[in-house]
């Protein structure tokens, strides 16, 4: 949209939770924040990494959705689920590849990041990417992130799923796409678990 | 109804829960001309039909019923019988020396049984103030849409007999 796209950069993440203080500002959800944020290898690392919807050009969460409340814009934005017709059955927090759906429980619906809609629409840059201060959540043109040393990449593969998105992750230069074996990230060896910490 | 839908390869599940919000209302040239074809279809038959219900009606006749005696009540008063059932009340009013009326007694708006006020000569419905000439029958005030039904009466001999309904 206006020529400026989504980059993240997981690399960059300081773990400052700007981002989730700027996101509960949105005038679309307020007081809500819509990031994903984690902490990687907690236990080892401070490796933190804050993201956004990726906005699926064919987004898992509405092909799920059995009371069709899930919408994609013709922006390419996945909206939040309407609220007249969301049933709160959370099939898109299950399938969701990318975790991204949250389920509002006094709302009783599921709200997720819609890019700041009320912002981006006219132009106007994203809250969690005007504060983020390392810029690991980046909404820049394309001849901007040109000039960092990672490659963006929008193709992901989630084992047989191929998924492409809107918002792009900053890989390594040599990798054309990201793939993810989510099972065998959450497997934890039994000597893992036993391991006293250093 | 796979002929109602566009033409596409998508399985309908996917057209039926759209992903794209632009999807979701949009209609084919070809979908439109179907459903103008098939609502106009309908609403011909329909049209026929109640064409067709209107040659063939056939006006019931009710069987004749002896409602009172000459005499039998004052002038200004009333007697309540049912005609042509046992549950369509009726009212009789004797309005001068030599003239009866009557009426259906159920209000045309809703169906309150009205009265004859006998000061002001004219029929009331309680409810919602509804009041019916004596005269026809017809609406003078009030929320009823129709005028009441009148009973037509024959004379016979001494005997008052209703005949008919007209409705108007």
């Amino acid at each position: 949209m206006f020529g400026y796209e989504f980059y993240i950069d997981p690399s960059r993440c300081i773990g400052c939770h700007s981002c989730l203080q700027a996101c509960e500002e949105c005038e679309t959800h307020r007081g809500k924040s819509m990031i994903n944020f984690d902490f990687i290898e907690r236990r080892e690392s401070i490796t933190s990494a804050a993201y956004v919807c990726w906005h699926c050009d064919e987004p898992t969460c509405a092909q799920v959705c059995p009371a069709d409340a899930i919408k994609k814009g013709d922006d390419g934005i996945v909206h939040s689920s309407l609220k007249p017709r969301c049933i709160a059955c959370s099939n898109c927090v299950i399938a969701c590849p990318f975790g991204i759906p949250k389920m509002m429980e006094p709302e009783q619906q599921m709200m997720k990041c819609d890019m700041c809609y009320d912002r981006t629409s006219v132009g106007k840059r994203p809250l969690c990417a005007t504060v983020c201060p390392s810029q690991a959540l980046a909404y820049v043109k394309p001849e901007n992130i040109a000039r960092r040393r990672e490659k963006p990449t929008n193709i992901f593969y989630f084992g047989e799923q191929k998924v492409t998105t809107k918002v792009f992750m900053m890989a390594p230069a040599e990798r054309d796409a990201i793939a993810l074996d989510v099972i065998d990230y959450m497997w934890e060896k039994k000597h893992e678990l036993a391991a006293p910490i250093e | 109804m796979n002929w109602l839908r566009r033409s596409s390869s998508e399985p309908l599940w996917k057209e039926e829960f759209s992903v794209r919000t632009a999807d979701e209302r949009y209609v084919t040239r070809r979908q439109l001309t179907k459903f103008l074809v098939l609502t106009s279809f309908g609403m011909f038959v329909g049209n026929l039909w109640i064409l067709l219900r209107s040659l063939f009606y056939k006006t019931p006749t009710f069987p004749r019923q002896t409602v009172a005696r000459l005499g039998e009540i004052p002038v200004g008063g009333v007697k309540l019988f049912t005609f042509p059932t046992q549950d369509d009340h009726c009212i009789l009013i004797r309005i001068s020396e030599n003239e009866h009326v009557g009426y259906s007694q159920k209000c045309t708006h809703l169906s309150c049984a009205v009265y004859y006020s006998q000061e002001s000569n004219r029929l009331e419905c309680p409810c919602h103030k509804g009041f019916f000439s004596i005269a026809d029958g017809s609406v003078l005030q009030g929320p009823p849409p129709r005028p009441l039904p009148r009973i037509v009466l024959e004379k016979r001999g001494d005997e008052l007999v209703a005949v008919d309904i007209k409705v108007s």
